[in-house]
């Protein structure tokens, strides 16, 4: 389980990112981080993962105080995060099977072979078949989706973060990772964090989901709560688009 | 009389915000000095950190002599053959004296390529070269969340990634120093004999004439810290980069001026010290 607790980010231009946010991620669900462009939720998910400092404010991991540990302290937990970034962020000089033995290599005291096989089983989980020897930049923007999400599970992650996962991607491989994404979440019990703005993940597979709004946190409940919010910032969101207004109770 | 008082004021005013405006700009450039310093000697404590894991590291630094130094091979034959060759036949087009030995040639030709091309010249060419190259290598990387990529499993980024191209350039452009001068000193024999300018007894004459050994390790000492100096200095305006392509280009800008310049500095420096 991962706790936000009166996290504030301030930017040394002076600009409020986050203004006392209080969150609970439950462990074994999708939680999902919704709000419009620049509303703060990438910088969210970066101070939790420790990628921004927090002005004030605590991240724990289990009751661990994340932020206060130094960056030996740190390590042992980011051992344990995976993290799926909105370009993918794969590594452009090494193949597809090699970014996923990367974390192995360094983390783990395993042989090459050893390494290859559960290099594939992680492609295999996330369905890339016969593309081991491919380059990212030979890959399309699904495919390098799924090879970061291998990479990601590669350690058997307790924490999982995605930023903007389907950014980029046409509706249909947008499904396909969000139930990639939702059955990783609950085959290893795992604790999912997923930054989104499309509404489709909302309602496919947030299990719980929270509105960033200004970088305040404004509503919190499940997707099924989300159609009946009386909460008019939250509601100006979804029910932005022409498909969404026509399903509004 | 009013008037001219009053013209002496404005023009003291004026004068005075002149420099007061001057000192400002002084102050903010010197301020900005010391925290690009700041910033880099930061990044090189934690470059010098303690590796994840040696073999990683010893696989990374392999690479990239290959990728930085073996690659770079091709570049500093051809500017040492031909400069080589240039310097030869420019010796004797001012070798108008009759008296003047002709084996001047040669040893001129040896003395300017030990003691300032294999070295100076040779690494502003690799500032451009590989330089450019870290840089907007690192730059990329930042700005495609690589690096962050990196951060999150728990990786000293900084490390991993700079650690390896800062001990393969300072082990490998040494080499590319020897390379220089050989090539350099055939160039100019080259061009010496075809041009018949010179024989080449007079100009093997030449380049063994006082020859003094040390010129050897001082130009291979120079070539040592200009590596670090490239490396390094490349790598941090790679790793600083924020926002997207434009900025990855000004980074790659920065590192090749500021290491040029860098290593004119230190080569000054150097050569009253080692001389």
């Amino acid at each position: 389980m991962i706790t936000v607790s009166h996290v504030y980010k301030q930017f040394e231009d002076g600009r409020v990112a986050l203004n006392d946010v209080c969150a609970t991620f439950d462990q074994g669900k999708t939680n999902l981080v919704i709000g419009q462009s620049g509303s703060g939720k990438t910088v969210l998910l970066k101070c939790i993962v420790g990628l921004h400092e927090v002005t004030s404010g605590d991240i724990l991991f289990n009751d661990v105080v994340f932020n206060r540990l130094n960056f030996r302290e740190k390590k042992s937990i980011r051992q344990k995060m995976g993290m799926l970034f909105q370009g993918s962020a794969l590594f452009d000089s090494l193949t597809v099977e090699e970014n996923v033995m990367f974390p192995l290599e360094m983390f783990t005291q395993m042989t090459r072979s050893e390494r290859r096989d559960r290099a594939n089983v992680c492609l295999n989980r996330v369905n890339i078949v016969n593309a081991n020897h491919l380059y990212p930049a030979e890959l399309s923007g699904g495919m390098q989706k799924r090879v970061a999400i291998a990479r990601a599970i590669a350690l058997q992650p307790h924490y999982l973060f995605c930023d903007e996962p389907n950014s980029g991607l046409d509706p249909r491989t947008s499904v396909v990772i969000d139930t990639l994404i939702q059955e990783i979440t609950h085959e290893f019990n795992i604790t999912t964090i997923v930054n989104t703005h499309d509404m489709n993940s909302v309602m496919g597979i947030g299990d719980k989901v929270i509105f960033i709004h200004q970088g305040n946190k404004w509503w919190e409940g499940t997707s099924a709560d989300i159609l009946h919010s009386d909460n008019e910032e939250l509601n100006q969101f979804v029910f932005s688009t022409e498909l969404t207004k026509k399903i509004r109770p | 009389m009013f008037k001219s008082i009053k013209c002496a004021t404005f023009a003291a005013i004026r004068c005075a915000g002149f420099n007061a405006l001057r000192c400002g700009y002084r102050l903010r450039l010197s301020m900005r000095f010391f925290n690009l310093f700041g910033e880099y000697v930061l990044l090189m404590r934690k470059v010098f950190s303690r590796p994840e894991k040696f073999r990683v590291y010893y696989h990374q630094t392999i690479k990239e002599m290959d990728k930085l130094g073996l690659q770079s091979v091709g570049i500093v034959v051809v500017v040492s053959l031909f400069i080589g060759a240039i310097i030869t036949i420019q010796t004797a087009y001012n070798l108008g004296n009759p008296l003047l030995p002709r084996y001047i040639i040669g040893l001129s030709t040896r003395d300017v390529m030990f003691l300032e091309f294999s070295s100076t010249i040779v690494s502003l060419i690799l500032a451009g070269k590989v330089g450019s190259n870290i840089a907007s290598e690192i730059g990329t990387m930042r700005v495609t969340e690589q690096i962050d990529a990196l951060e999150i499993m728990g990786i000293n980024s900084a490390s991993y990634l700079i650690m390896p191209k800062i001990i393969a350039t300072v082990l490998f452009n040494p080499f590319l120093t020897l390379v220089s001068m050989f090539v350099g000193i055939v160039g100019g024999w080259m061009a010496g004999v075809f041009t018949d300018v010179t024989t080449t007894q007079e100009y093997l004459w030449g380049i063994q004439f006082t020859f003094v050994p040390y010129y050897i390790t001082y130009a291979l000492i120079k070539m040592f810290v200009f590596s670090f100096i490239i490396a390094t200095v490349s790598s941090f305006f790679g790793y600083r980069v924020r926002g997207g392509s434009l900025e990855v280009g000004r980074a790659s800008t920065q590192s090749v001026v500021s290491s040029s310049v860098l290593v004119l500095m230190a080569n000054l420096v150097l050569t009253k010290l080692l001389l």
